[in-house]
Protein backbone atom coordinates (compact mmCIF):
# COMPACT_ATOMS: atom_id res chain seq x y z
CA UNK A 1 0.00 0.00 0.00
CA UNK A 2 1.21 3.52 -0.76
CA UNK A 3 1.28 5.65 2.37
CA UNK A 4 1.51 9.43 2.55
CA UNK A 5 3.22 10.96 5.55
CA UNK A 6 1.15 14.12 5.71
CA UNK A 7 3.43 15.61 8.34
CA UNK A 8 6.28 15.50 5.82
CA UNK A 9 4.46 16.27 2.55
CA UNK A 10 5.07 19.82 1.28
CA UNK A 11 2.28 19.50 -1.32
CA UNK A 12 4.43 20.22 -4.35
CA UNK A 13 2.75 17.86 -6.85
CA UNK A 14 5.95 16.31 -8.25
CA UNK A 15 4.62 12.84 -7.44
CA UNK A 16 1.35 13.59 -9.27
CA UNK A 17 3.30 14.40 -12.45
CA UNK A 18 5.16 11.08 -12.56
CA UNK A 19 2.34 8.68 -11.62
CA UNK A 20 1.68 6.52 -14.69
CA UNK A 21 -1.87 5.66 -13.64
CA UNK A 22 -3.01 9.15 -12.55
CA UNK A 23 -3.65 7.69 -9.10
CA UNK A 24 -2.55 10.79 -7.20
CA UNK A 25 -4.42 14.04 -6.77
CA UNK A 26 -3.21 17.05 -4.86
CA UNK A 27 -6.11 18.85 -3.23
CA UNK A 28 -4.31 22.02 -2.13
CA UNK A 29 -2.35 20.63 0.82
CA UNK A 30 -3.87 17.15 0.85
CA UNK A 31 -2.50 14.38 -1.33
CA UNK A 32 -5.11 11.73 -2.20
CA UNK A 33 -4.28 8.22 -3.45
CA UNK A 34 -6.91 6.43 -5.52
CA UNK A 35 -7.56 2.73 -6.11
CA UNK A 36 -5.71 3.11 -9.45
CA UNK A 37 -2.39 2.93 -7.58
CA UNK A 38 -0.32 -0.05 -8.75
CA UNK A 39 2.29 0.40 -6.01
CA UNK A 40 5.06 0.86 -8.58
CA UNK A 41 6.95 3.22 -6.26
CA UNK A 42 7.91 5.81 -8.89
CA UNK A 43 6.31 8.61 -6.90
CA UNK A 44 8.28 7.64 -3.78
CA UNK A 45 11.57 8.17 -5.67
CA UNK A 46 10.74 11.66 -6.92
CA UNK A 47 9.45 13.01 -3.60
CA UNK A 48 11.99 15.64 -2.49
CA UNK A 49 11.18 15.11 1.20
CA UNK A 50 10.50 11.37 1.32
CA UNK A 51 6.85 11.59 2.32
CA UNK A 52 5.76 8.56 0.27
CA UNK A 53 6.41 4.92 0.97
CA UNK A 54 5.12 1.65 -0.50
CA UNK A 55 4.49 -0.61 2.47
CA UNK A 56 3.87 -4.34 2.23
CA UNK B 1 -22.10 28.31 -16.55
CA UNK B 2 -21.08 28.84 -20.18
CA UNK B 3 -18.12 30.60 -21.78
CA UNK B 4 -15.84 30.56 -24.85
CA UNK B 5 -12.67 29.39 -23.16
CA UNK B 6 -11.79 27.67 -19.88
CA UNK B 7 -8.24 28.04 -18.59
CA UNK B 8 -7.31 25.43 -15.98
CA UNK B 9 -4.57 26.71 -13.66
CA UNK B 10 -3.77 30.24 -12.51
CA UNK B 11 0.05 30.24 -12.77
CA UNK B 12 1.96 32.53 -15.16
CA UNK B 13 0.96 30.42 -18.19
CA UNK B 14 -2.74 30.36 -17.34
CA UNK B 15 -2.96 34.04 -16.43
CA UNK B 16 -1.27 35.17 -19.65
CA UNK B 17 -3.54 32.91 -21.72
CA UNK B 18 -6.64 34.22 -19.93
CA UNK B 19 -5.48 37.83 -20.20
CA UNK B 20 -4.67 37.56 -23.91
CA UNK B 21 -7.88 35.74 -24.85
CA UNK B 22 -10.05 38.08 -22.78
CA UNK B 23 -8.37 41.14 -24.32
CA UNK B 24 -9.19 39.73 -27.74
CA UNK B 25 -12.85 39.65 -26.75
CA UNK B 26 -13.41 36.08 -25.58
CA UNK B 27 -15.54 35.19 -22.62
CA UNK B 28 -12.94 33.47 -20.42
CA UNK B 29 -13.14 31.58 -17.11
CA UNK B 30 -9.90 30.66 -15.32
CA UNK B 31 -9.98 27.98 -12.61
CA UNK B 32 -7.37 27.83 -9.87
CA UNK B 33 -7.60 25.09 -7.29
CA UNK B 34 -5.66 26.99 -4.65
CA UNK B 35 -7.34 29.51 -2.46
CA UNK B 36 -4.40 31.87 -2.84
CA UNK B 37 -2.88 32.31 -6.28
CA UNK B 38 0.91 31.97 -6.23
CA UNK B 39 1.16 30.40 -2.80
CA UNK B 40 2.92 28.14 -1.90
CA UNK B 41 5.77 28.97 -4.28
CA UNK B 42 7.51 26.17 -6.18
CA UNK B 43 10.27 28.18 -7.76
CA UNK B 44 13.71 29.80 -7.46
CA UNK B 45 12.21 32.92 -9.08
CA UNK B 46 15.01 33.81 -11.50
CA UNK B 47 14.09 35.27 -14.89
CA UNK B 48 15.86 37.05 -17.71
CA UNK B 49 15.33 40.75 -17.21
CA UNK B 50 15.55 41.44 -20.90
CA UNK B 51 13.06 38.76 -21.92
CA UNK B 52 10.54 39.76 -19.23
CA UNK B 53 10.74 43.42 -20.18
CA UNK B 54 10.23 42.51 -23.83
CA UNK B 55 6.96 40.87 -22.83
CA UNK B 56 5.64 43.52 -20.45
CA UNK B 57 6.59 46.33 -18.14
CA UNK B 58 7.11 44.63 -14.76
CA UNK B 59 5.63 46.24 -11.64
CA UNK B 60 8.38 47.22 -9.15
CA UNK B 61 6.82 45.09 -6.39
CA UNK B 62 7.21 41.93 -8.51
CA UNK B 63 10.98 42.14 -8.26
CA UNK B 64 12.97 41.14 -5.18
CA UNK B 65 16.35 41.97 -6.62
CA UNK B 66 18.34 42.61 -9.73
CA UNK B 67 21.70 40.92 -10.26
CA UNK B 68 24.87 41.86 -12.13
CA UNK B 69 25.68 38.41 -13.39
CA UNK B 70 26.15 34.76 -12.69
CA UNK B 71 29.01 32.94 -11.00
CA UNK B 72 29.47 29.27 -11.78
CA UNK B 73 31.44 27.04 -9.42
CA UNK B 74 33.20 23.86 -10.51
CA UNK B 75 33.16 20.91 -8.08
CA UNK B 76 36.70 21.85 -6.96
CA UNK B 77 35.51 25.34 -5.96
CA UNK B 78 37.05 27.30 -8.86
CA UNK B 79 34.60 29.73 -10.39
CA UNK B 80 33.90 31.82 -13.47
CA UNK B 81 31.78 34.94 -13.74
CA UNK B 82 29.40 35.89 -16.52
CA UNK B 83 27.93 39.35 -16.67
CA UNK B 84 24.17 39.66 -16.90
CA UNK B 85 24.05 41.77 -20.04
CA UNK B 86 26.26 39.33 -21.91
CA UNK B 87 25.20 35.97 -20.53
CA UNK B 88 22.07 36.17 -22.63
CA UNK B 89 20.45 37.30 -19.41
CA UNK B 90 19.36 33.86 -18.20
CA UNK B 91 18.73 35.57 -14.91
CA UNK B 92 18.72 39.26 -14.18
CA UNK B 93 15.68 39.61 -11.99
CA UNK B 94 14.81 37.50 -8.99
CA UNK B 95 11.06 37.79 -8.63
CA UNK B 96 8.72 37.68 -5.68
CA UNK B 97 6.42 35.08 -7.22
CA UNK B 98 3.65 35.31 -4.66
CA UNK B 99 3.18 38.92 -5.75
CA UNK B 100 4.08 38.32 -9.40
CA UNK B 101 1.63 35.43 -9.97
CA UNK B 102 -1.15 37.40 -8.30
CA UNK B 103 -0.25 40.46 -10.36
CA UNK B 104 -0.59 38.50 -13.59
CA UNK B 105 -3.93 37.04 -12.45
CA UNK B 106 -5.12 40.57 -11.69
CA UNK B 107 -4.14 41.63 -15.21
CA UNK B 108 -6.24 38.74 -16.56
CA UNK B 109 -9.15 39.87 -14.40
CA UNK B 110 -8.75 43.46 -15.59
CA UNK B 111 -8.84 42.24 -19.18
CA UNK B 112 -12.24 40.72 -18.42
CA UNK B 113 -11.50 37.10 -17.49
CA UNK B 114 -13.54 35.58 -14.68
CA UNK B 115 -11.34 33.94 -12.08
CA UNK B 116 -12.59 31.19 -9.79
CA UNK B 117 -10.24 30.33 -6.92
CA UNK B 118 -10.43 27.26 -4.70
CA UNK B 119 -11.95 25.67 -7.79
CA UNK B 120 -10.44 22.41 -8.97
CA UNK B 121 -11.02 20.88 -12.38
CA UNK B 122 -11.93 17.20 -12.00
CA UNK B 123 -12.42 16.14 -15.60
CA UNK B 124 -13.56 17.10 -19.08
CA UNK B 125 -17.18 17.15 -20.23
CA UNK B 126 -17.90 15.54 -23.58
CA UNK B 127 -20.84 15.58 -25.97
CA UNK B 128 -20.87 13.03 -28.82
CA UNK B 129 -17.20 12.43 -28.08
CA UNK B 130 -16.20 16.08 -28.44
CA UNK B 131 -14.86 18.00 -25.45
CA UNK B 132 -17.44 20.57 -24.36
CA UNK B 133 -16.35 21.80 -20.94
CA UNK B 134 -14.94 21.05 -17.52
CA UNK B 135 -16.40 19.52 -14.41
CA UNK B 136 -15.03 20.65 -11.11
CA UNK B 137 -15.45 21.40 -7.45
CA UNK B 138 -15.81 25.00 -6.36
CA UNK B 139 -15.23 25.44 -2.63
CA UNK B 140 -16.41 21.84 -2.26
CA UNK B 141 -19.53 22.20 -4.41
CA UNK B 142 -19.89 20.50 -7.80
CA UNK B 143 -19.63 22.80 -10.80
CA UNK B 144 -19.97 22.33 -14.55
CA UNK B 145 -18.74 24.88 -17.04
CA UNK B 146 -19.45 24.53 -20.75
CA UNK B 147 -16.97 25.79 -23.33
CA UNK B 148 -15.78 24.54 -26.71
CA UNK B 149 -12.11 25.16 -25.91
CA UNK B 150 -9.91 24.36 -22.89
CA UNK B 151 -6.38 25.56 -22.13
CA UNK B 152 -4.55 23.26 -19.70
CA UNK B 153 -2.11 25.42 -17.72
CA UNK B 154 -2.17 23.15 -14.70
CA UNK B 155 1.56 22.89 -14.13
CA UNK B 156 3.79 19.93 -13.33
CA UNK B 157 0.90 17.89 -11.96
CA UNK B 158 -1.16 18.50 -15.12
CA UNK B 159 -4.09 16.24 -15.80
CA UNK B 160 -5.88 18.18 -18.56
CA UNK B 161 -3.61 16.67 -21.23
CA UNK B 162 -4.00 13.18 -19.85
CA UNK B 163 -7.79 13.56 -19.69
CA UNK B 164 -7.78 14.69 -23.32
CA UNK B 165 -5.55 11.86 -24.53
CA UNK B 166 -2.11 13.57 -24.55
CA UNK B 167 0.19 11.54 -22.33
CA UNK B 168 2.14 14.11 -20.33
CA UNK B 169 3.22 11.72 -17.57
CA UNK B 170 6.81 12.61 -16.69
CA UNK B 171 9.36 9.81 -16.75
CA UNK B 172 11.80 9.98 -13.84
CA UNK B 173 14.66 11.08 -16.11
CA UNK B 174 12.48 13.93 -17.41
CA UNK B 175 11.85 15.71 -14.11
CA UNK B 176 14.16 17.31 -11.58
CA UNK B 177 13.37 16.73 -7.92
CA UNK B 178 14.06 20.03 -6.15
CA UNK B 179 14.37 21.41 -2.64
CA UNK B 180 15.06 24.99 -1.64
CA UNK B 181 15.35 27.17 1.45
CA UNK B 182 14.94 30.91 1.69
CA UNK B 183 18.07 31.68 3.67
CA UNK B 184 19.40 34.63 5.56
CA UNK B 185 23.17 34.63 5.84
CA UNK B 186 25.98 37.19 5.94
CA UNK B 187 27.96 35.24 3.33
CA UNK B 188 25.29 35.57 0.63
CA UNK B 189 26.38 37.45 -2.48
CA UNK B 190 23.61 39.98 -3.13
CA UNK B 191 24.86 40.89 -6.60
CA UNK B 192 25.32 37.56 -8.36
CA UNK B 193 23.30 34.44 -8.92
CA UNK B 194 25.49 31.49 -8.08
CA UNK B 195 25.47 28.01 -9.58
CA UNK B 196 27.28 25.09 -7.96
CA UNK B 197 28.12 22.03 -10.03
CA UNK B 198 29.16 18.59 -8.83
CA UNK B 199 27.89 15.05 -8.68
CA UNK B 200 28.11 14.96 -4.91
CA UNK B 201 26.33 18.34 -4.60
CA UNK B 202 23.46 17.69 -7.05
CA UNK B 203 23.74 14.62 -9.30
CA UNK B 204 22.65 15.50 -12.85
CA UNK B 205 21.55 18.91 -11.71
CA UNK B 206 22.98 21.88 -9.86
CA UNK B 207 22.66 23.86 -6.68
CA UNK B 208 21.85 27.57 -6.80
CA UNK B 209 21.79 30.74 -4.76
CA UNK B 210 19.49 33.44 -6.15
CA UNK B 211 19.70 36.63 -4.07
CA UNK B 212 16.47 38.21 -2.87
CA UNK B 213 18.04 41.35 -1.41
CA UNK B 214 19.72 42.18 1.92
CA UNK B 215 21.64 38.94 2.61
CA UNK B 216 18.63 36.83 1.72
CA UNK B 217 18.59 34.20 -1.03
CA UNK B 218 16.74 31.24 -2.50
CA UNK B 219 19.26 28.47 -1.96
CA UNK B 220 18.30 25.16 -3.43
CA UNK B 221 19.13 22.29 -5.71
CA UNK B 222 17.60 19.98 -8.26
CA UNK B 223 18.58 16.42 -9.13
CA UNK B 224 17.47 14.29 -12.04
CA UNK B 225 14.54 12.09 -11.03
CA UNK B 226 16.26 8.96 -12.29
CA UNK B 227 19.08 9.59 -9.79
CA UNK B 228 16.75 10.48 -6.95
CA UNK B 229 15.50 8.36 -4.09
CA UNK B 230 12.95 9.14 -1.37
CA UNK B 231 13.89 12.40 0.35
CA UNK B 232 17.21 12.71 -1.52
CA UNK B 233 16.81 16.34 -2.68
CA UNK B 234 16.17 17.56 0.86
CA UNK B 235 19.01 15.44 2.27
CA UNK B 236 21.45 16.87 -0.28
CA UNK B 237 20.26 20.42 0.36
CA UNK B 238 20.88 20.05 4.10
CA UNK B 239 24.35 18.71 3.32
CA UNK B 240 25.04 21.61 0.92
CA UNK B 241 23.90 24.13 3.51
CA UNK B 242 26.20 22.61 6.10
CA UNK B 243 29.28 22.90 3.88
CA UNK B 244 28.52 26.14 2.07
CA UNK B 245 26.27 28.24 4.34
CA UNK B 246 26.80 26.68 7.79
CA UNK B 247 25.38 29.70 9.60
CA UNK B 248 22.48 30.25 7.23
CA UNK B 249 19.08 30.76 8.83
CA UNK B 250 16.19 29.13 7.01
CA UNK B 251 13.07 31.28 6.92
CA UNK B 252 11.04 29.41 4.29
CA UNK B 253 11.07 26.05 2.56
CA UNK B 254 10.10 25.12 -0.98
CA UNK B 255 10.04 21.77 -2.78
CA UNK B 256 8.91 20.81 -6.25
CA UNK B 257 9.30 18.95 -9.50
CA UNK B 258 10.61 20.71 -12.60
CA UNK B 259 10.08 19.09 -16.04
CA UNK B 260 13.23 18.72 -18.17
CA UNK B 261 12.02 16.47 -20.99
CA UNK B 262 12.50 18.85 -23.90
CA UNK B 263 9.58 19.54 -26.27
CA UNK B 264 6.69 17.08 -26.11
CA UNK B 265 5.33 15.51 -29.31
CA UNK B 266 2.12 17.49 -29.29
CA UNK B 267 0.67 20.19 -27.06
CA UNK B 268 -2.73 20.22 -28.77
CA UNK B 269 -5.63 17.96 -29.50
CA UNK B 270 -9.23 18.62 -30.51
CA UNK B 271 -10.55 21.33 -28.17
CA UNK B 272 -7.44 21.46 -25.95
CA UNK B 273 -4.14 23.36 -25.82
CA UNK B 274 -1.50 22.80 -23.12
CA UNK B 275 0.79 25.61 -21.95
CA UNK B 276 3.72 25.91 -19.56
CA UNK B 277 4.84 23.06 -17.31
CA UNK B 278 1.71 21.14 -18.37
CA UNK B 279 3.38 20.93 -21.80
CA UNK B 280 6.91 20.43 -20.33
CA UNK B 281 7.93 23.83 -21.79
CA UNK B 282 10.68 24.42 -19.21
CA UNK B 283 14.26 24.80 -20.40
CA UNK B 284 15.84 21.40 -19.67
CA UNK B 285 19.28 22.87 -18.98
CA UNK B 286 18.38 25.66 -16.56
CA UNK B 287 14.96 24.49 -15.37
CA UNK B 288 13.59 27.98 -16.13
CA UNK B 289 9.94 27.82 -17.12
CA UNK B 290 8.23 31.06 -16.06
CA UNK B 291 8.81 33.06 -19.23
CA UNK B 292 8.20 30.14 -21.59
CA UNK B 293 4.89 29.47 -19.82
CA UNK B 294 3.95 33.14 -20.24
CA UNK B 295 4.97 33.23 -23.90
CA UNK B 296 3.04 30.02 -24.57
CA UNK B 297 0.06 31.53 -22.76
CA UNK B 298 0.16 34.62 -24.95
CA UNK B 299 0.34 32.56 -28.16
CA UNK B 300 -2.38 30.16 -26.98
CA UNK B 301 -4.63 33.09 -26.02
CA UNK B 302 -4.25 34.64 -29.46
CA UNK B 303 -4.89 31.35 -31.24
CA UNK B 304 -7.90 30.67 -29.00
CA UNK B 305 -9.47 33.95 -30.09
CA UNK B 306 -8.91 33.10 -33.77
CA UNK B 307 -10.18 29.53 -33.38
CA UNK B 308 -13.36 30.58 -31.56
CA UNK B 309 -14.05 33.35 -34.08
CA UNK B 310 -13.48 30.95 -36.98
CA UNK B 311 -15.58 28.28 -35.26
CA UNK B 312 -12.82 25.69 -35.58
CA UNK B 313 -11.46 24.43 -32.27
CA UNK B 314 -10.40 21.10 -33.66
CA UNK B 315 -6.73 20.23 -34.02
CA UNK B 316 -6.43 22.03 -37.37
CA UNK B 317 -7.79 25.24 -35.86
CA UNK B 318 -5.20 25.07 -33.05
CA UNK B 319 -2.21 24.06 -35.17
CA UNK B 320 -1.01 27.68 -35.27
CA UNK B 321 -0.34 27.49 -31.52
CA UNK B 322 1.73 24.34 -31.98
CA UNK B 323 3.73 25.85 -34.84
CA UNK B 324 4.35 29.17 -33.13
CA UNK B 325 5.54 27.94 -29.72
CA UNK B 326 7.90 25.50 -31.38
CA UNK B 327 9.29 28.25 -33.60
CA UNK B 328 9.46 30.74 -30.70
CA UNK B 329 11.15 28.85 -27.84
CA UNK B 330 10.59 25.20 -28.74
CA UNK B 331 13.82 25.16 -30.73
CA UNK B 332 15.73 26.59 -27.79
CA UNK B 333 14.48 23.95 -25.38
CA UNK B 334 15.17 21.18 -27.90
CA UNK B 335 18.77 22.38 -28.09
CA UNK B 336 19.01 22.75 -24.31
CA UNK B 337 17.77 19.20 -23.99
CA UNK B 338 20.69 17.95 -26.08
CA UNK B 339 23.11 20.01 -23.98
CA UNK B 340 21.57 18.66 -20.81
CA UNK B 341 21.81 15.06 -22.01
CA UNK B 342 25.51 15.67 -22.59
CA UNK B 343 26.28 17.58 -19.41
CA UNK B 344 24.54 15.15 -17.04
CA UNK B 345 27.08 12.53 -18.06
CA UNK B 346 30.13 14.65 -17.09
CA UNK B 347 32.23 13.55 -14.14
CA UNK B 348 33.44 16.03 -11.53
CA UNK B 349 36.87 15.83 -13.14
CA UNK B 350 35.40 16.83 -16.51
CA UNK B 351 33.59 19.81 -14.97
CA UNK B 352 36.75 20.91 -13.16
CA UNK B 353 38.64 20.75 -16.44
CA UNK B 354 36.01 22.78 -18.30
CA UNK B 355 35.70 25.57 -15.75
CA UNK B 356 39.46 25.50 -15.10
CA UNK B 357 40.19 25.91 -18.80
CA UNK B 358 38.45 29.30 -18.76
CA UNK B 359 40.70 30.67 -15.99
CA UNK B 360 42.95 32.55 -18.43
CA UNK B 361 40.20 33.66 -20.82
CA UNK B 362 38.30 36.90 -20.49
CA UNK B 363 34.74 35.65 -20.62
CA UNK B 364 33.16 38.62 -18.88
CA UNK B 365 32.18 40.13 -22.21
CA UNK B 366 31.04 36.89 -23.80
CA UNK B 367 27.56 35.59 -24.38
CA UNK B 368 26.72 31.94 -23.79
CA UNK B 369 27.27 30.72 -27.38
CA UNK B 370 30.58 32.62 -27.44
CA UNK B 371 31.68 31.00 -24.22
CA UNK B 372 30.71 27.57 -25.51
CA UNK B 373 32.83 28.14 -28.61
CA UNK B 374 35.82 29.04 -26.43
CA UNK B 375 35.18 25.98 -24.26
CA UNK B 376 35.11 23.85 -27.39
CA UNK B 377 38.35 25.30 -28.66
CA UNK B 378 40.06 24.61 -25.32
CA UNK B 379 38.53 21.18 -24.68
CA UNK B 380 37.82 19.66 -28.09
CA UNK B 381 38.15 16.05 -26.95
CA UNK B 382 35.83 16.37 -23.99
CA UNK B 383 33.18 18.33 -25.89
CA UNK B 384 33.40 16.52 -29.21
CA UNK B 385 29.88 15.15 -28.72
CA UNK B 386 28.52 18.71 -28.79
CA UNK B 387 30.31 19.68 -31.98
CA UNK B 388 27.21 19.99 -34.11
CA UNK B 389 25.47 22.14 -31.47
CA UNK B 390 28.34 24.56 -30.93
CA UNK B 391 29.84 25.16 -34.35
C1 LIG C 1 12.29 24.33 -7.21
C2 LIG C 1 11.96 24.97 -8.51
C3 LIG C 1 12.70 26.06 -8.94
C4 LIG C 1 12.37 26.71 -10.14
N1 LIG C 1 13.09 27.81 -10.46
C5 LIG C 1 12.75 28.52 -11.57
C6 LIG C 1 13.43 29.74 -11.89
O1 LIG C 1 14.31 30.19 -11.17
N2 LIG C 1 13.06 30.39 -13.01
C7 LIG C 1 12.07 29.93 -13.83
O2 LIG C 1 11.78 30.57 -14.86
N3 LIG C 1 11.41 28.80 -13.54
C8 LIG C 1 11.72 28.07 -12.43
N4 LIG C 1 11.03 26.92 -12.13
C9 LIG C 1 9.95 26.49 -13.03
C10 LIG C 1 8.72 27.36 -12.85
O3 LIG C 1 8.33 27.39 -11.50
C11 LIG C 1 7.58 26.81 -13.72
O4 LIG C 1 8.07 26.54 -15.00
C12 LIG C 1 6.41 27.80 -13.81
O5 LIG C 1 5.79 27.98 -12.59
C13 LIG C 1 5.41 27.26 -14.83
O6 LIG C 1 4.26 28.04 -14.85
P1 LIG C 1 2.86 27.38 -15.21
O7 LIG C 1 1.91 28.50 -15.32
O8 LIG C 1 3.02 26.46 -16.35
O9 LIG C 1 2.51 26.42 -13.99
P2 LIG C 1 2.35 26.74 -12.41
O10 LIG C 1 2.99 28.01 -12.05
O11 LIG C 1 2.77 25.51 -11.72
O12 LIG C 1 0.78 26.91 -12.27
C14 LIG C 1 -0.11 25.84 -12.40
C15 LIG C 1 -1.33 26.16 -11.58
O13 LIG C 1 -2.37 25.24 -11.90
C16 LIG C 1 -3.07 24.92 -10.73
N5 LIG C 1 -3.77 23.66 -10.95
C17 LIG C 1 -3.23 22.42 -11.10
N6 LIG C 1 -4.18 21.49 -11.29
C18 LIG C 1 -5.37 22.15 -11.27
C19 LIG C 1 -6.72 21.73 -11.39
N7 LIG C 1 -7.05 20.45 -11.60
N8 LIG C 1 -7.70 22.66 -11.32
C20 LIG C 1 -7.38 23.98 -11.12
N9 LIG C 1 -6.13 24.43 -10.98
C21 LIG C 1 -5.11 23.53 -11.06
C22 LIG C 1 -1.99 24.87 -9.68
O14 LIG C 1 -2.55 25.05 -8.38
C23 LIG C 1 -1.09 26.02 -10.08
O15 LIG C 1 -1.43 27.22 -9.47
C24 LIG C 1 11.32 26.23 -10.94
C25 LIG C 1 10.60 25.10 -10.53
C26 LIG C 1 10.90 24.47 -9.34
C27 LIG C 1 10.10 23.28 -8.92
S1 LIG D 1 6.20 14.76 -4.07
FE1 LIG D 1 6.23 14.46 -1.85
S2 LIG D 1 6.09 16.55 -1.02
FE2 LIG D 1 5.47 16.68 -3.16
S3 LIG D 1 3.22 16.42 -3.07
FE3 LIG D 1 4.09 14.39 -3.45
S4 LIG D 1 4.27 13.50 -1.39
FE4 LIG D 1 4.00 15.70 -1.10
S1 LIG E 1 3.06 3.90 -6.43
FE1 LIG E 1 3.03 4.14 -8.67
S2 LIG E 1 0.88 3.88 -9.22
FE2 LIG E 1 0.92 4.24 -7.01
S3 LIG E 1 0.63 6.45 -6.81
FE3 LIG E 1 2.85 6.09 -6.85
S4 LIG E 1 3.42 6.34 -8.99
FE4 LIG E 1 1.20 6.07 -8.95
Amino acid sequence: MLTVNRYKCCYCGACVGVCPTCALELVETWLEVSAECKECGLCTKICPVGALEVKA
Amino acid sequence: MKCDLIVVGGGPGGSMAAKTAASAGLNVVMLEKRQEIGDPVRCAEGVSKRALCRMMLPEPEWISSEVKGARIYAPDGKSIVMSEDKSGGEVGYVLERKVFDRGLAMQAAQAGAKILVKTRALGLLRKDGAICGVSGLRIGEPLQIEAPLIIGADGVESKVGRWAGIDTTLKLQDIESCAQFLVQDASIDDEYTEFFLGNSIAPSGYAWSFPKGEKLANIGLGIQGSRSKPGEAMRLLRQFMKTRFPNGKVVEMVVGGDPCSGPIDSAITDGVMLVGDAAHQTDPLTGGGILNAMQAGIIAGEVAAKAITAGNVRRAGLQEYEDRWREDFGKVIARSFQFKEFFVKLTDKDMNQLIGSLAKEDISKMDLPGMLRVLFRLNPKLLWGLKSLII
